[in-house]
């Protein structure tokens, strides 16, 4: 990861690339039926809800960078 | 089985096709240079591209038609392990965001144009540059040909025999990549990605409420599954093929040459990273359409050749909205993922040819080639490229489509330590690069051709099952992950060891990866250069 600034808050945030990785690569914590939404099981729109966070989660990953330049 | 000939489907397809071919055409004239004649102007559309195009190239890019077909096809014949490819495309966001915004930076300040450029560059090795070449240029191949399986599978559903239309694609593809360049696939990528993100949004609505909910569809699919063996979860043994496939497949991703174009054709840096936040829109669509293989499963449809002994699965998605929708409907829909085939396709083709002109031709061929004939080479060679994918793909039936993408991947990471690591290191000494990469592909390729399939002895797979090894379990593993392991070994013990052979000479200096090394101030070769 880059070390491009000096304040250790923003090195902090580049940990929230990491929660999207763990959360959608360790199936263990996932992989079941229930609780299920709508018909779906857990282990479909807990992924799919993943998407949105990854794009949250990167979201503020580039606007804290950019500011920091 | 094979479906009637479908009239009214046949000509909203060939309508759409030409649409889209008439403005590959016109798009020679958008936003364009001084001249198309180079790789820079036809090979990365003069790198100009800003957030929104960006979005729509690398979109149309990586998430490709036959990625539309197989995936579902993946969920409809083995369950839960086909949904790798919803973790796959959202992990390579958090891990690739600052390695390509660092590419960019350093291939805009040096006017490199591909990962084997770059190497040559950082790493001062002309044989580390050439292998890196070729693994992207093998790789691509396979790929080219995939998208080609999409259009088959339309043209399949629709009721037409014989390859002609595929030949047909083929013709009109070259011509307009060879004119147009990366700007032709930009600009339809435009018209083919509302196209199907109105498709799927009618489809995940209009289907389910057909028949009767997720609820229904989800115990139609998986008592369809457990008849054959699988089942809408995962067993214990597939938990590390499944992490490792979407772990890998994530890392490889940015590697292929059409990845790299895609980024490097971006105007700025911030334009890379904001994409990274913006492209999983694309993920939930392709989640979505990956649901379609279990809606299949769950309306009993039959792909077409389903009483056949090897039915071609990739057709359950056109058969699918063959017999939930109308069929102007259905006729939009193939329209759809024949026009998405042809982006990727293009894109790829100009890719692979980019990497050929730059670093075969010119540095083995004609050292002292102009920017023009360079292009001109790069614009030739794109054709050669696609002649080849439709031989591939007219002499080899594929079944299961994918898995040739899988094994596109396993020989595409074996130039992660080169590019990744170069990107942030020079610790490595080139030769130790090289040894891991001989490595690295010899173990992968081994371990590929001892894998079997159902239909096949060798090459059958990229999940590699222990068990091959004398270990006692049914898991299995992304071969790619243990080349790429043994590829990182090697490289990391030989470069002590080298330590006394002469080193590349490093033509990149820290500052010119970007933020990472600059002062805290504003300064240098960021996102205000690249603007226009």
């Amino acid at each position: 990861m880059e070390n491009h600034t000096k304040s250790g808050g923003r090195k902090l945030i580049l940990l929230l690339l990491l929660v999207p990785l763990v959360a959608v690569l360790v199936p263990e914590f996932y992989n079941r039926s229930n609780p299920s939404i709508g018909g779906m099981p857990f282990f479909y729109w807990w992924q799919l809800l993943w998407i949105a966070g990854v794009a949250i989660c990167v979201g503020i990953v580039y606007l804290v960078t950019r500011r920091a330049r | 089985m094979i479906p009637k000939f479908d009239g009214l489907e046949f000509g909203i397809v060939v309508a759409m096709f030409a649409v889209v071919a008439v403005l590959g055409f016109l798009a020679t004239r958008w936003r364009r240079g001084a001249s198309l004649a180079s790789v820079e102007e036809w090979g990365l559309g003069g790198r100009r591209f800003g957030t929104a195009v960006s979005w729509f190239l690398l979109g149309g890019d990586l998430y490709t038609a036959y990625t539309f077909v197989a995936v579902p096809a993946l969920l409809f014949g083995t369950g839960a392990a086909g949904f790798f490819a919803v973790p796959y495309t959202i992990a390579v966001f958090p891990l690739v965001m600052f390695v390509a915004a660092r590419m960019w930076s350093v291939c805009h300040e040096h006017g490199y144009a591909t990962a084997a450029d770059f190497v040559r560059g950082r790493h001062g090795s002309a044989i580390l540059a050439l292998l890196v070449a070729i693994t992207g240029i093998v790789a691509t191949m396979p790929y080219i040909a995939l998208q080609l399986t999409g259009i088959r599978a339309v043209i399949e559903t629709i009721g037409i025999g014989g390859d002609w239309p595929l030949w047909v694609a083929f013709a009109v593809l070259a011509v307009y990549t060879f004119t147009s360049g990366l700007r032709a696939p930009a600009m339809v990528a435009f018209v083919k990605d509302i196209l199907i993100y109105v498709m799927v949004l009618v489809a995940v609505i209009y289907i389910p409420y057909k028949l009767g909910g997720y609820d229904v569809i989800f115990h139609g699919a998986q008592s369809a599954l457990a008849a054959k063996g699988y089942s809408t979860l995962l067993s214990g043994s597939q938990y590390l093929g499944y992490t490792t496939l979407a772990l890998g497949s994530a890392l490889a991703l940015f590697l292929y040459p059409h990845a790299v174009t895609g980024v490097l054709a971006s105007r700025s840096r911030d334009v890379v990273k904001k994409n990274m936040s913006l492209l999983p829109a694309y993920s939930l669509m392709l989640g979505f359409i990956a649901l379609l293989g279990y809606m299949a499963l769950a309306a009993h449809v039959k792909p077409v050749g389903g009483t056949t002994a090897k039915p071609d699965t990739t057709t359950i998605v056109p058969v699918l909205f063959n017999t939930e929708f109308p069929h102007w409907f259905a006729g939009l829909a193939f329209g759809a993922i024949v026009i998405g085939a042809l982006v990727p396709a293009a894109i790829m083709a100009i890719a692979a040819a980019n990497t050929f002109a730059r670093d075969i031709y010119k540095p083995y061929f004609r050292r002292n080639a102009s920017a023009r004939e360079e292009g001109l080479v790069s614009q030739i060679a794109s054709v050669v490229l696609k002649l080849g994918a439709v031989g591939v793909i007219v002499g080899l039936k594929l079944t299961f489509a994918l898995e040739f993408q899988l094994i596109g991947g396993v020989v595409v990471i074996q130039i992660l330590p080169s590019v990744v690591l170069g990107l942030y290191t020079r610790w490595y000494h080139r030769w130790a690069l090289v040894a891991g990469w001989i490595a690295g592909m010899g173990l992968s390729v081994y371990m590929l051709y001892i894998t079997p399939s159902t239909t096949t002895a060798h090459f059958g797979s990229a999940s590699f099952a222990l068990s091959s090894w004398g270990i006692d379990t049914k898991m299995t593993i992304w071969t790619g992950i243990v080349g790429v392991v043994a590829n990182l070994v090697v490289a990391t013990a030989l470069t002590p060891l080298l330590a006394r052979l002469p080193r590349g000479r490093d033509e990149t200096s820290p500052g010119d990866y970007g933020e990472a090394e600059a002062p805290p101030i504003p300064f240098g070769p960021g996102p205000v250069v690249g603007q226009t």
